[in-house]
């Protein structure tokens, strides 16, 4: 195979060729990617080829796999590829791929991670496991079957968690005679699929796992395909950690080193971009602004460092950091929210209680929360949207969720190493759920009087139902509550209606009224909760709310 | 591999514990009389006694994923409960780089932070970095004998021979080094670091071919071995 290690030659010990390699070799991209279809699809087969056509199979392993095929195999004479990636006693028993197994391989472009996924619901969990890390999905379909429920179970959950690349590999052509018309009647129909999802692209590779058609290298049946087989197509795709590079510097806080008196950095891996010495940056979710002033190292000091990598960051001022707080990049805006909607993936036998307290992990930090309501549940076989109060085993629901402080607010689709998170019961400490930031419910309130009553400025497009609905919440709490709308705020003088609204509000706040005021944002500020701010430091301050 | 382990923990000034199953020395366990019974009682209850003992919340290992097929299932933070036993069938989910650390009382977390490194990996890192190996790892003229298909070293009187077998001298090394003989040399020409990653990438066989542990009690050896409490 041309895609190979290529061993070097082993006679002479030639050291600079060895160093050159191992040069090239750390300069590899790294691609993770999950394999996805049910168990008759060739998931395993095609894993299989991979590792053994890339020569990550070795003599004893093929020896065991050999007599593991006869006496627990599916596929009669033939290896049963299954169990080499079925590590477990209870998945070679039943035939079933339970938890995701990891595999590991190398071209001499690229190495790459596999990770291979279950494809019965019941497990829906590991698949979401698997897809978590990955960048690419493969997605299996056999040529005889089409598109099946369990395709678009796949699909949608590689969508969800938020992979791009999708590779839709129309397996097992050698049982339909290569036929081409075959192939593009399946693509056709996941087309169609796809865009209902919001799936916007995905690659189409006729391939058979069995004969190692399209695998690792062009297949001579279907001489009517003629772009990137499937190797060439892993070897091809734009790597994340390149991408990640390219966007806004930010780093999650992981530890506060202090080791003597004279030193205080900010050690994490960066998550996202990259990070010069005498950079602007800010501190979320507080917003103070500093400069970086040393990038450390156990090997030295760096000018800078990029996503991926491990560093302590030293700042020039000394201002309030500590763990699962974010640095990012000077003018990367990003609110401190104490409440979001999220989709939630549960993945515990135990329902979910909403208003029961769980720990919430978000990057660096564990913050108490509750799930205020469940909005809405999809049907991951018929992506139908239904409405629901409790979320079971494997259900994805649409959610709202109050934390008891306030976390530097990151959107999933920003970044999803820091608006992914997950719920941890408090009682079993098991993992109960995955969830994906989407969005923040009336961003930008805050409180702004004394604990007896409040000032909260309500933005976001559901402002006026979220001002209403809190309305009536304090109102049933007997409290006395004001709205200050956009109507009210139109009808002020014209040189400052914001302003005017604010000292409104202030008087209001000052004779005991809760006083909401809906507002959209101006252009340039995010959010007119800082002008509030900024006026009320003498009165006390206040903390965010909702 | 003692000699290695003290002067590693020695020169940043770690201290270190070092804990031997009283009963198992007691009764004078041992590879050559006892088989299987040496590993679990040395390595499986030994460790669960010097986890109980100093009370630890968390206890890493070097395990990889492409080690072993069970250890392919392993998490990063795998969860051990009162009894230090890991359930393969009901493990947390790991999402991301989200860890759950969470636990109780007497609970406890194996960690392997080397999960997803590949036998390739460590090796190039040992070159790049110049880490300090045990020079078992570099191949040289050693006793050994042939059993079972495994050459095992000779390494002092403590190694009974069987009737019929006489040690010989054969250049070998070791690919992975496990509890004394339980672990097979291979036979290599390789005496430097370099020579031992050329090696690697024409190698037909995997690391753990010499580890005789893994088979003895057939298909599912490691996984029943972990869920008992090794690590």
């Amino acid at each position: 195979m041309a895609t190979l290690l290529k061993p070097l030659d082993a006679a002479e010990t030639a050291r600079e060729e060895l160093e050159r390699w191992i040069d090239a070799t750390q300069k590899k991209s790294l691609l993770r990617f999950i394999t996805c279809g049910s168990v008759d699809d060739g998931k395993s087969t095609l894993i299989g080829r991979l590792l053994y056509d890339s020569k990550m199979l070795f003599e004893d392993q093929l020896s065991t796999l050999a007599s593991d095929s006869k006496k627990q195999g599916t596929q009669g004479e033939a290896l049963d590829f299954a169990l080499l990636v079925d590590g477990l006693a209870a998945e070679r028993e039943q035939g079933i791929t339970i938890d995701v197994a990891y595999r590991f391989f190398a071209t001499e472009r690229r190495k790459f991670i596999v990770a291979d996924t279950p494809g019965h619901e019941q497990y829906t969990r590991n698949m979401v496991t698997g897809a978590s890390t990955a960048d690419l999905a493969v997605i299996l379909i056999d040529a005889r079957k089409g598109v099946l429920t369990q395709t678009k179970r796949h699909s949608f959950l590689v969508h969800l968690l938020g992979i791009r690349n999708v590779v839709l590999a129309v397996n097992k052509m050698d049982l339909v005679g290569y036929d081409q018309s075959a192939f593009d009647r399946i693509v056709e129909d996941y087309a169609a699929f796809a865009k209902t999802a919001g799936i916007g692209t995905f690659t189409a590779i006729p391939v058979s796992g069995l004969k190692g058609d399209n695998i690792t290298s062009r297949s001579a049946e279907i001489d009517w395909y003629d772009s990137p087989f499937l190797l060439e197509h892993l070897e091809a795709v734009p790597a994340a950690e390149r991408k990640a590079g390219d966007e806004p510097f930010r780093m999650a806080v992981q530890w506060v080193s202090r080791p003597s008196q004279n030193f205080r950095g900010y050690t994490g891996r960066i998550a996202s971009g990259q990070v010069r010495v005498g950079d602007p940056i800010s501190v979320l979710p507080a917003g103070r602004n500093t400069f970086v002033e040393r990038i450390v190292t156990f090997d030295g000091d760096l000018d800078q460092a990029v996503a991926g990598q491990s560093v302590t960051l030293t700042l020039t001022d000394e201002i309030d950091c500590s763990r699962g707080d974010i640095l990012v990049a000077a003018g990367e805006r990003s609110d401190a929210v104490s409440r979001i909607s999220a989709s939630l993936i549960w993945m515990s036998d135990e329902k979910l209680v909403p208003h029961r307290s769980y720990w919430l992990k978000v990057g660096t930090q564990t913050v108490s929360a509750s799930i205020d309501t469940v909005q809405s549940i999809t049907d991951v076989n018929t992506l139908e949207i239904s409405d629901g109060n409790a979320l079971a085993l494997n259900d994805i629901g649409k959610v709202v969720i109050d934390l008891d402080r306030a976390i530097p607010g990151v959107r999933y689709v920003d970044n999803r190493k820091l608006g992914g998170f997950i719920l941890i019961d408090k009682m079993t400490h098991a993992t109960v759920a995955a969830g994906l930031v989407d969005d923040f419910p009336a961003n930008a309130v805050r409180r702004a009087a004394g604990p007896t009553s409040t000032i909260i400025w309500v933005t976001g497009p559901d402002r006026a139902l979220w001002a209403a609905r809190t309305a009536a919440e304090l109102k049933a709490q007997r409290r006395q509550v004001s709205i200050i709308d956009e109507e009210a705020i139109a009808g002020f003088p014209a040189d400052d209606p914001v302003l005017t609204a604010r000292e409104a509000a202030k008087l209001l706040a000052a004779a005991g009224v809760h006083v909401l005021v809906t507002i959209e944002a101006r252009p340039g500020e995010a959010h007119p909760g800082r002008v509030v701010e900024a006026s009320n430091e003498d009165n006390g301050g206040g903390e965010w709310v909702i | 591999m003692y000699g290695l382990r003290d002067k590693v923990a020695a020169e940043p000034g770690i201290e270190l514990l070092v804990h031997r199953n009283p009963e198992a020395e007691k009764l004078g366990i041992n590879p050559f009389d006892h088989g299987p019974l040496h590993t679990d009682m040395w390595k499986t209850e030994g460790l669960k006694q010097a986890l109980d003992q100093y009370g630890f919340d968390a206890a890493f290992g070097g395990a990889r994923r492409d080690e072993e097929k069970s250890r392919a299932k392993e998490r990063v933070f795998s969860f051990r409960d009162k009894n230090h036993r890991w359930d393969p069938k009901n493990q947390r989910p790991e999402l991301w780089s989200l860890y759950n650390a969470k636990k109780g009382a007497k609970e406890s977390i194996r960690v392997f932070p080397l999960s997803n490194w590949t036998e390739l990996d460590i090796w190039q890192y040992i070159y790049a970095e110049g880490i300090e190996i045990v020079p078992l790892y570099l191949s040289a003229p050693r006793p050994t004998v042939e059993r079972d298909g495994t050459l095992l070293m000779v390494d002092d009187e403590r190694f009974p021979l069987q009737p019929g077998e006489t040690p010989v001298d054969r250049s070998v090394r070791f690919r992975t080094l496990g509890c004394y003989p339980l672990t097979g040399a291979v036979e290599s020409e390789a005496t430097t670091l370099a020579e031992v990653i050329q090696e690697m990438l024409v190698a037909t066989t995997s690391e753990r071919q010499g580890r005789v542990i893994d088979k003895d009690g057939g298909a599912a050896s490691m996984e029943k071995k972990k869920q008992e409490g090794y690590f």
